[in-house]
């Protein structure tokens, strides 16, 4: 996915190193090989090849991950622009 | 023969003569054909399957059905039909797009024991052919969950693919009776909707993070529940890309009709205050470039991306759009002014650049904070050039 790469500086993604405990859970789940366990501690290696899907954060034990999850659709984007966000989600809607 | 039914007895009677004179192969088959000879129509379907209960429709892909504790859990074929491949190509086209689930609940792939794995997976039957294909040596348990037809990562994304459905489709189908151990194969982009800790605690089951792609689960499960670095980031290859293109059209068929109508009433105004003539010969013109623009945003932007300079995907589409738009310029130079030509220039530009901005929500790699930060610069700039094109498309007729 090097190939493919996002703009850069905008992901939400926060990372508190002294709540992880080194379970390697996010390392796991993240498709995008954002963090890397070394010395029994999680860290983020790649923030700019981050999409915020929330896996990792959804699955940290010790929420030492923080991301306001979404999908990069501009479609669905639009739409919580004119209908606002609430009873409005991606695909239930008039989207994809 | 005594299977009269409709025929008549002379003509059955004539097959004894007959046979002399045919060739000896012709009277064999009449023979051997003889029990099931039919009379009008085709010969009957096959014998009904015992498992065959009124009320249901057995799916094709169903080879039959083995007893289990949590009740018959039906066995899948490992090989797709041309039907199944027929109805992806549809779906692949935004038909039957949107109803195309299988029933949730537990299937099974090969000789399942009680210590075989659980695959869990969405009940979208693209999804869950792309998984039953890659099972023909494997012995596995499947538990399809209720995601409303919607494929994984979607799923996860919308909340559909969840901790909660997983934990209620684990109790109601009875998953714990038919498996000894207690662990379950998540597909690993369904973590953004579940979470591994909470599944456990509400079911017993424990998660653990299968590969990203059907074709890695058998290696996976051969590795002893292994996946390496590859198996686990996505790929957007040209071909992910390419299948994605039909669908991103079909999405444009009911704004375009709209559009099109736009095109061609605007290209009538003039001095006349409507030409019926203007509006066909510059609505051809207009459709044109809006065309071009299609082309241009929704299918040649997928197919390139990566080599397209930019990160942004309405940059990208502002320059395949600026040389469709060069393109039509130069099909249409002789045959209309510069004014025209400078608004069907804006109009691919802008459709090109909205339309690539669109394929956002397809690829696996945007986040929303970019999406939205392209959108708040891009937005703007594609409504002064959309506008711009309107404003000179009327005005030329004006000038001529």
């Amino acid at each position: 996915m090097q190939d493919f790469r996002y703009l850069y500086d905008v992901s939400t993604l926060s990372f508190n190193l002294e709540a992880c405990i080194g379970c390697g859970m996010c390392e796991i789940v993240c498709p995008h090989g954002v963090f890397k366990v070394e010395n029994k501690k999680a860290g983020v290696v790649d923030k700019n090849g981050c999409m915020e899907c929330g896996a990792c954060a959804k699955n940290c034990p010790t929420q030492a991950i923080g991301v306001t999850p979404g999908v990069g659709c501009a479609s669905y984007i639009i739409q919580t622009w004119i209908k606002g966000k609430d009873g409005n989600s991606c695909g239930i809607a008039k989207c994809c | 023969m005594k299977d009269n039914c409709c025929g008549n007895s002379d003509k059955k009677e004539s097959f004894g003569n007959v046979s002399h004179l045919k060739p000896f192969a012709f009277t064999t088959v009449m023979q051997n054909k003889k029990e099931e000879a039919a009379c009008c129509g085709p010969p009957p379907g096959p014998e009904c399957v015992r498992f065959a209960r009124p009320g249901y429709e057995i799916c094709r892909f169903i080879e039959e059905f083995i007893d289990t504790a949590a009740g018959s859990v039906p066995k899948i074929r490992t090989k797709l039909s041309m039907a199944d491949r027929l109805m992806s190509v549809l779906a692949r086209f935004g038909i039957g797009r949107n109803s195309y689930g299988i029933a949730p609940g537990i299937y099974c792939a090969g000789s399942p024991s009680a210590d075989s794995p659980v695959l869990v997976t969405a009940n979208y039957k693209l999804t869950f052919d792309a998984l039953r294909k890659e099972l023909s040596s494997v012995d596995a348990w499947i538990l399809v969950i209720d995601t409303r037809g919607i494929n994984v990562w979607c799923a996860a994304g919308k909340g559909l693919f969840s901790t909660e459905e997983v934990v209620k489709r684990v109790k109601i189908s009875g998953l714990d009776k038919v498996v000894s151990h207690r662990e379950l194969i998540l597909p690993q982009l369904s973590a953004t909707g579940v979470s591994a800790i909470d599944v456990k605690k509400r079911s017993g089951f424990k998660v653990v993070w299968g590969p990203i792609r059907a074709n890695d689960i058998k290696i996976f499960i051969d590795a002893g529940m292994k996946a390496d670095e590859p198996m686990r980031r996505v790929t957007f290859t040209i071909l992910e890309r390419f299948v994605l293109v039909p669908v991103e059209l079909s999405f444009l068929v009911k704004p375009s009709l709209f559009i099109l109508i736009g095109i061609f009433l605007l290209s009538g105004i003039g001095t006349e205050i409507f030409s019926l003539k203007d509006a066909w010969s510059r609505g051809i013109m207009a459709v044109f470039a809006y065309a071009a623009g299609i082309l241009s945003g929704a299918i040649v932007v997928p197919v390139i991306l990566q080599w397209l300079p930019g990160k942004a995907f309405s940059v990208k589409g502002a320059i395949t759009g600026t040389i469709a738009a060069f393109f039509v310029v130069m099909t249409l130079k002789d045959v209309t002014n510069m004014w025209e030509l400078t608004a069907l220039f804006l109009c691919v530009t802008a459709v090109s650049s909205y339309l690539g901005m669109n394929f956002t929500g397809s690829t696996p790699y945007t986040s929303p904070s970019g999406v939205e930060k392209e959108m708040r610069k891009a937005i703007p700039v594609q409504a002064l050039a959309g506008l711009a094109s309107i404003v000179l498309w009327i005005g030329a007729a004006f000038i001529r």
